[in-house]
């Protein structure tokens, strides 16, 4: 190939024991879109490190851009070639203003040690035109939502001669509104011959956007594959080695009372009119896009903003939820979308995150806790869930995106629910990890637990649960029973209604 | 009007206005140029530190080891010039030298030893400090040479009370807000100065960015040094003599002023302007309550509340701030 961008043979990289990279090759033509997939753990973040020239291959590596081999590995030399990265965090400046932030990358390249302040603004008002948008330039950038902190960066990216455009998991953060402008902006980008490196877990967005695709396992490279024709499960398969599964939950339950019935629940300006039944054994999977009200829902089951009117049923008794605390004693446990956020004290210990929520259930008759029915609990959860820790005092932040969820899980389980709202519950996980995750809801609803999944994937949805509602502009718009419907149906059902 | 209240600087000029008008009120002898020449001069001492402690915190650092510095610094200075003789240049020479290879250290042991800036300042405080009482035997110094004290009067220009006592903007003072346009240009106007901002607001961006981090944190802490080395000199030219104990444990007065002019010390935010408001709110605390006969135990007490309202007010603010962002963002 004569268009070469970016060229990279015999990538290693080994720390303190681990191998987190394998000779790996690796190469961009100009104007590509590349993505980059492959499990938690690997090498993708490894990869693009050394492409971004923040770490250092192992020697007997060669990497070439654009023809020239790169000696230094500096992020400077990396930008000096025209490659920008994008990170998860954005790597903005949250003291700093739009016009500095937008500019920076300018302003270390230049070799002026003095700030010109009118060529700031200019440089930023420049970028921000190239993709159209307005962002008041001395706005603070921690004054800004993420959506445009995120077009900050990208701006920032397309200040310099960028040729090679790094984005890692962009798309976690935005709502699919969001996600489509963004594949706009990259396909303008690749009609004006930059090319783009993808990272992202949401195997169909990576379908949808890529013109190849390249698959990492174990730090060693799989292949590299053109996206057409590839699917979902050919993916999954190359990324894990193995093929996953995916078998329907079914059951037949609707002889029993109802665990938690709703009657016409309505909170003014987040949902109206919201009815519907959850049997024992139950998995109701609740679908619709970012805003359709499904969140506030759960918020409401869960007492963090009390419904308005409607009528609500625990096991035939009727019951107001005021507060959290009330809807924990009632037996409804609530597992939040954001799990580093609300879900977990990540600094604490994975044994301390696991008690705190039954914390009264352990304490002796002096009322303090006991150390055995402590110890006796933790055991039994991380077992129960497998769980993967380092030791029971490794702090939660130690631990893969998987694990923690599990300790997410465990905690709320341990409080013996009769009913589990889960919000997102395999957000940004890898796929390994989401089946795990997936077999642990199917276990504990086959006890008998009633259990919500909130979920913006449709496969998630329906390969996991034997009921499906569609919420729309806070209604329920559509209802599917898993053994009669198809994935296509559902996703259909949501793309009429936006 | 409304941007104005944004800003802390703000607050604490309000604060200035009332104290001063509080004090004037019961001793009119408070609001004469005259009192502010000569509090600027005694002044000018933490006022150069503050400059140098300012840019550390903006970095996401701090400094404890500064007043070590000064210390170290000055001895080195008053032994050499008695022994050796020299002048004013050989002087600032010497303290300059010291200052920044003193701060070298801390900025090689920070970065290459990666330890939270606290602790290793912390250390080489005592470090720094510690090996001077043992070469000095803590023995203080009075014999300094006549051109040194005759400096310290200089005068840039002077004026007269009406009972005929001179008084007028001394040369110390004149090096303290010379400093403070220095330290200004480097922080907004150059590379490095931004670079420092950025550091202070994220280190991870910054490395990213492609930042010399080791660059940036060797001159900030150099900086550092320097200014502590010509706080030492001024404090010798001010008291005219040199005593090893004299300066360290003033380092919180220090950086009590800086925080109360706003700079944060989770690093990334600070003016120069508001750390000039900072150091004259404690001025003339200071001042204004011996004016006021108030006992000087008072001092720390009121030092001490005006920090606790000052940053619990900033704080309620940015709370609020966040509370409004997220409403914005829930519409």
């Amino acid at each position: 190939m004569t268009d070469l961008f970016l060229s990279m043979k015999n990538i290693s990289k080994r720390y303190t024991g681990v191998k987190a990279l394998d000779r790996v090759d690796f190469e961009i033509a100009r104007g590509e879109i590349h993505c980059l997939v492959g499990e938690n753990g690997s090498g993708k973040s490894t990869l693009i490190k050394i492409i971004s020239g923040v770490v250092k291959p192992d020697s007997g590596a060669r990497i070439e851009v654009e023809g020239d081999v790169i000696l230094h590995h500096h992020s400077i030399d990396s930008i000096l070639k025209g490659i920008e990265v994008i990170y998860q965090d954005l790597s903005l400046f949250p003291n700093l203003t739009v016009a500095e932030n937008i500019s920076l990358s300018q302003t270390i390249a230049s070799r002026s040690k003095i700030i010109n302040w009118r060529r700031v603004r200019e440089i930023s008002e420049k970028a921000m035109a190239r993709i159209g948008v307005h962002i008041p330039l001395d706005e603070q950038i921690d004054n800004l939502s993420i959506a445009d902190q995120q077009l900050v960066a990208i701006c920032r990216a397309l200040t310099s001669e960028v040729k090679l455009l790094i984005l890692d998991e962009p798309t976690s953060a935005l709502t699919r509104k969001e996600v489509e402008s963004l594949f706009t902006v990259i396909k303008d980008l690749q009609a004006k011959g930059i090319a783009t490196l993808f990272i992202s877990h949401k195997l169909d967005e990576v379908l949808q956007i890529a013109e190849k695709v390249t698959i990492l396992r174990d730090g060693k490279k799989i292949e590299t594959l053109p996206s057409r024709g590839l699917t979902d499960e050919k993916l999954t398969f190359l990324m894990t080695g193995e093929k996953m599964e995916y078998s329907r939950y079914t059951i037949d339950n609707r002889h029993e009372e109802p665990l938690l019935e709703a009657r016409q629940l309505s909170i003014q300006g987040n949902f109206r009119d919201i009815s519907f039944k959850l049997y024992p054994g139950d998995i109701l999977g609740i679908t619709g896009l970012l805003g359709s009200g499904r969140t506030e829902l759960a918020e409401a089951l869960f007492g963090m903003n009390p419904f308005e009117s409607g009528d609500l049923f625990i096991e035939g008794r009727k019951i107001s939820i005021k507060s959290v605390q009330e809807a924990i004693r009632l037996g409804i446990g609530y597992v939040p979308e954001n799990r580093l956020v609300q879900g977990l004290v990540m600094n604490q210990s994975v044994a301390k995150n696991i008690i705190i929520t039954t914390i009264t259930r352990l304490l002796n008759k002096f009322k303090l806790i006991d150390p055995e029915k402590r110890q006796r609990s933790i055991t039994r959860w991380i077992k129960n869930l497998s769980i993967r820790i380092p030791a029971f005092d490794a702090p939660v932040h130690t631990l893969s995106g998987g694990n923690q969820q599990r300790v997410v899980l465990a905690k709320w389980i341990a409080t013996s629910p009769k009913v589990l709202i889960l919000d997102g519950p395999t957000v940004g996980i890898d796929v390994a990890a989401k089946s795990s995750i997936h077999d642990i809801i199917r276990d504990l609803a086959g006890r008998g637990m009633g259990i919500i999944i909130i979920s913006d994937e449709v496969p998630e949805v329906f390969h996991n649960c034997n009921r499906i509602m569609v919420m729309h502009k806070g209604r329920i718009i559509a209802e599917f029973d898993s053994t009669v419907t198809t994935e296509e149906e559902i996703q259909n059902c949501i793309n009429m209604a936006s | 009007m409304k941007n104005l209240f944004k800003h802390h600087e703000t607050y604490v000029l309000l604060v200035i206005i009332v104290f001063s008008a509080i004090i004037t009120t019961i001793n009119p002898n408070f609001l004469t140029l005259e009192n502010f020449f000569d509090l600027a001069k005694s002044y000018s001492f933490i006022g150069i530190l503050a400059v140098g402690v300012t840019i550390v915190l903006i970095s996401g650092g701090i400094d404890i080891s500064f007043t070590a510095v000064a210390t170290v610094g000055e001895y080195v200075m008053a032994v050499m010039v008695i022994k050796y003789g020299g002048n004013m240049f050989t002087a600032v020479l010497l303290v300059a030298v010291v200052g920044i290879a003193l701060g070298m250290i801390n900025a090689v042991l920070i970065y290459f030893f990666n330890i939270p800036t606290i602790i290793t300042t912390i250390a080489t405080l005592n470090i720094y400090y510690g090996i001077l009482i043992v070469i000095s035997g803590g023995k203080w110094i009075y014999a300094l040479p006549d051109w040194f004290r005759n400096f310290a009067d200089i005068r840039l220009f002077t004026l007269r009370t009406a009972q005929g006592l001179e008084y007028g903007l001394s040369i110390i003072t004149a090096t303290w807000f010379a400093i403070i346009i220095i330290a200004w240009i480097i922080l907004r106007y150059t590379k490095l100065g931004r670079g420092i901002y950025a550091m202070g607001g994220s280190m991870n961006a910054a490395r990213r960015a492609g930042f010399n981090i080791f660059g940036i944190q060797m001159f900030v802490y150099s900086f550092m040094g320097l200014m502590a080395g010509i706080a030492g000199l001024v404090q010798a030219l001010l008291v005219q003599t040199v005593a090893p104990n004299s300066i360290v444990g003033k380092e919180l007065d220090v950086i009590a002023a800086v925080v109360l002019g706003g700079a944060s010390l989770a690093g990334g935010s600070g003016t120069l302007f508001g750390t000039i408001l900072g150091v004259t709110l404690i001025a003339i605390m200071g001042n204004g309550l011996t004016l006021m006969r108030v006992s000087s135990f008072w001092y720390d007490v009121f030092i001490g509340l005006v920090i606790i309202i000052s940053v619990g007010f900033s704080a309620y603010q940015r709370r609020e701030k966040v509370k409004r962002t997220i409403l914005v963002e829930g519409e």
